[in-house]
């Protein structure tokens, strides 16, 4: 028999208890189907045909499973005029996301590093001015921003969006990294000026790597928000340079024929996927850097 | 080679608030010289002055002859050690030594050498792969100070070093510090808020109290003529007793009268100090007595300059090889340092013999020495 403990917390092991902890799982199993459930019917239905979504209910299994709904989610679905599918918009949010991520992760990196560890005059109005903008809502920055864009001649361009998605996740990477920081010992910045590196000395080889977990989080949150986000897309980019959430946008919102709810969840799975991706990787690698403790010195 | 600091009139101020407030200090090359004080007192900003991580609000520094006051830490040809270590967490012992001498570009094959001879000089040849944290407080002390020695300056700085370790570990490497100074024969400036690691280290000790220096000199003459009741009191463990009174001449001869109505003693002052006061009659005087001049009476071989007096144990405190005695007179405590065979009950009366000639003088309203 397993003796029943938390963390090793000792626990009574009485009748009351076992029924409670029966209590608790069977409400947790609850909430987790209540929150599966979405999923599974996007699921279930991508894998029917169209008569079968015709003919059966929601929640039904699909009797005969078919990938046809995904392969023209992919390819062949039309989107506005083009039915390429999404593949070429896929594309587009990822020379999108990946380079914005890395830019708006390394400058809030070293934002981070400079208000905390290089402490000048005027670092707290500074401070106070970026996490300011943390809390400006995107519908503020539309107008702005397309003016922006116009003149730098990057208006519908997939770098016009890069350059917007860096520029309004900074706010949040500075935060992050900031605070972050802060706790990292000034010790160990001062011990490295006296062995005679400098800034960037300290940051690259000093610093950064003390600051994993911070990356992985600011990573994570970074590819989740510019990969999701709709409205900067929809109102910076045009037809081809479009992110592959407005593409899914067009599809599921075709006017014309019928409409292919397999096709339609394919493609919204197809396009949630890379989130998911970095969430299993990356969230699984923050949580082992975590475990491991040796982040402190 | 070492190198001498000049510190003139420096001073150093946090936005309104001054820390520094006007220092000045010289140590000669080779120097150990030990910066003690009460936390808070600014011994680390007055350490980081010197090393170039703060900057001056005034004032100059000079190292081995050049003023310095521009001059970025990685110029001044100084190591440091910390009181939290400060090691890079992500780096091996081995990169941690040698990561001064990566930074500047010192060739491989010399930074092997250097850390070849030093990890052996500090026992740290088998961590030398491991990560900090994987090593115990001492082993950190150990690299910490390994990353300093291998740079080869002229100047050592150390901020609380010891004050992380437990009291045998900082026993012991108190006294490898202080084997590693005469072997190496650098400057050293060494800050601690412990009385005793500044006695033992240094070749002389400045007292710090709230920016500015009390008292600058070898360890016996702060030990022995404290200029005020802030040094006198800052330094000896237990520390000195201090007894307010007034001065009484009668005839040629001069006390001390402490207490209150209900207990009252007379210190008679030895001609040494009587001869050399100029205070008149019923001047408040503060009189200062270590607990070491203080004992059983009749135990020590008979000198000149004794008194003897009367009063009843009130605490008494064995610390192994001796014992302390608390007692009272009027509303003060005083230790006395007894030897444990002549300590007696709590409540009993006993008999006090001082050492008039080792007492000390101070103005009560000024607190410096009379
Ligand atoms: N960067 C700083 N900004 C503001 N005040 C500071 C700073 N560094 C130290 N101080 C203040 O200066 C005083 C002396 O500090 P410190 O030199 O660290 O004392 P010590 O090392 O003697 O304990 C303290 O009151 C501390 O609060
Ligand atoms: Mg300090």
């Amino acid at each position: 028999m397993r003796p029943r403990t938390t963390n090793g917390i000792v626990r009574p092991r009485t009748l009351q208890s076992s029924v409670l902890r029966g209590l608790l799982f069977l409400v947790l199993g609850l909430f987790c189907l209540y929150y599966l459930i979405p999923l599974i019917v996007m699921i279930s239905t991508s894998l029917k045909s169209l008569t079968e979504i015709r003919e059966g209910t929601l929640i039904s299994l699909p009797r005969e499973i078919t990938f046809d709904a995904w392969s023209k989610a992919w390819e062949s679905a039309c989107v506005g005029v083009r039915c390429d599918g999404l593949k070429p918009f896929m594309w587009n949010s990822i020379a999108m996301a990946v380079p914005a991520v890395l830019l708006s992760t390394t400058l809030g990196a070293i934002n981070g590093y400079a208000l905390t560890k290089w402490r000048f005059p005027g670092a707290n109005w500074i401070f106070a001015l970026i996490l300011f903008g943390a809390f400006i809502p995107f519908q503020v920055v539309l107008l702005p921003m397309a003016r922006t864009l116009g003149q730098l001649g990057l208006a519908g361009t997939v770098p016009g969006l890069i350059l917007v998605h860096t520029v309004y996740g900074l706010a949040f990477t500075t935060l992050f990294f900031r605070n972050f920081f802060i706790g990292v010992s000034d010790g160990i910045v001062k011990a490295a000026q006296i062995d005679g590196a400098g800034f960037f000395g300290i940051f690259f080889k000093i610093v950064l790597p003390m600051s994993i977990p911070a990356i992985v989080v600011t990573v994570i949150w970074q590819f989740t928000q510019i990969w999701n986000d709709f409205l900067f897309g929809v109102a910076f980019t045009i037809g081809d340079s479009n992110p592959v959430t407005v593409a899914l946008n067009n599809v599921v919102n075709t006017s014309t024929g019928v409409k292919e709810y397999n096709v339609d969840m394919a493609a919204a799975i197809i396009a949630a996927l890379p989130t998911m991706l970095v969430y299993v990787v990356a969230g699984a690698y923050f949580v082992r850097g975590l475990s491991a403790g040796s982040m402190k010195g | 080679m070492a190198a001498g600091i000049e510190l003139k009139n420096v001073q150093k101020s946090f936005g309104n608030t001054e820390v520094i407030k006007g220092i000045d200090l010289n140590i000669e090359p080779g120097e150990f010289v030990v910066l003690v004080g009460p936390s808070g007192c600014g011994k680390s900003t007055l350490l980081n002055l010197i090393s170039g991580l703060e900057t001056l609000s005034g004032g100059d520094v000079t190292i081995g002859g050049k003023v310095v006051n521009n001059t970025p830490p990685r110029d001044r040809d100084i190591a440091m050690v910390f009181q939290s270590y400060a090691l890079y967490p992500t780096k091996t012992v081995r990169d941690n030594i040698t990561f001064g001498m990566q930074a500047r570009r010192v060739p491989k094959a010399e930074q092997d050498a250097a850390v070849a001879a030093f990890s052996g000089l500090l026992q740290i040849d088998h961590l030398l792969d491991r990560k900090p944290g994987q090593l115990s407080g001492g082993q950190r002390q150990r690299v910490a100070m390994g990353r300093a020695l291998v740079r080869d300056p002229d100047v050592f700085l150390f901020d609380e070093p010891l004050s992380n370790l437990d009291a045998k570990l900082r026993i012991d490497m108190r006294t490898e510090i202080k084997k590693l100074h005469l072997r190496l024969g650098k400057t050293v400036v060494y800050v601690t808020h412990d009385q005793i690691e500044a006695m033992t280290l240094a070749s002389r000790i400045a007292v710090m109290d709230e920016g500015r220096i009390r008292q600058y000199g070898p360890p016996e003459e702060i030990y022995e003529n404290p200029v005020d009741l802030f040094v006198a009191g800052f330094m000896g463990s237990p520390p000195m007793n201090m007894l307010p009174g007034r001065l009484l001449r009668t005839g040629d001869e001069v006390f001390v009268e402490t207490g209150d109505d209900e207990a009252r003693v007379r210190f008679p002052l030895p001609d040494a100090i009587a001869n050399r006061i100029e205070v008149g009659n019923g001047h408040e005087v503060v009189l200062g007595l270590r607990p070491e001049a203080i004992f059983a009476a009749g135990t020590e071989l008979p000198g000149a300059d004794r008194f003897i007096f009367e009063r009843p144990v009130e605490v008494v405190e064995p610390t192994g090889p001796d014992t302390m005695i608390v007692f009272g007179i009027g509303s003060v405590e005083l230790i006395a340092r007894v030897r444990p065979e002549d300590a007696r009950d709590p409540g009993t009366p006993f008999s006090f013999e001082v050492d008039m000639s080792k007492a000390k003088l101070f103005d009560q309203s000024s607190g410096r020495s009379l």
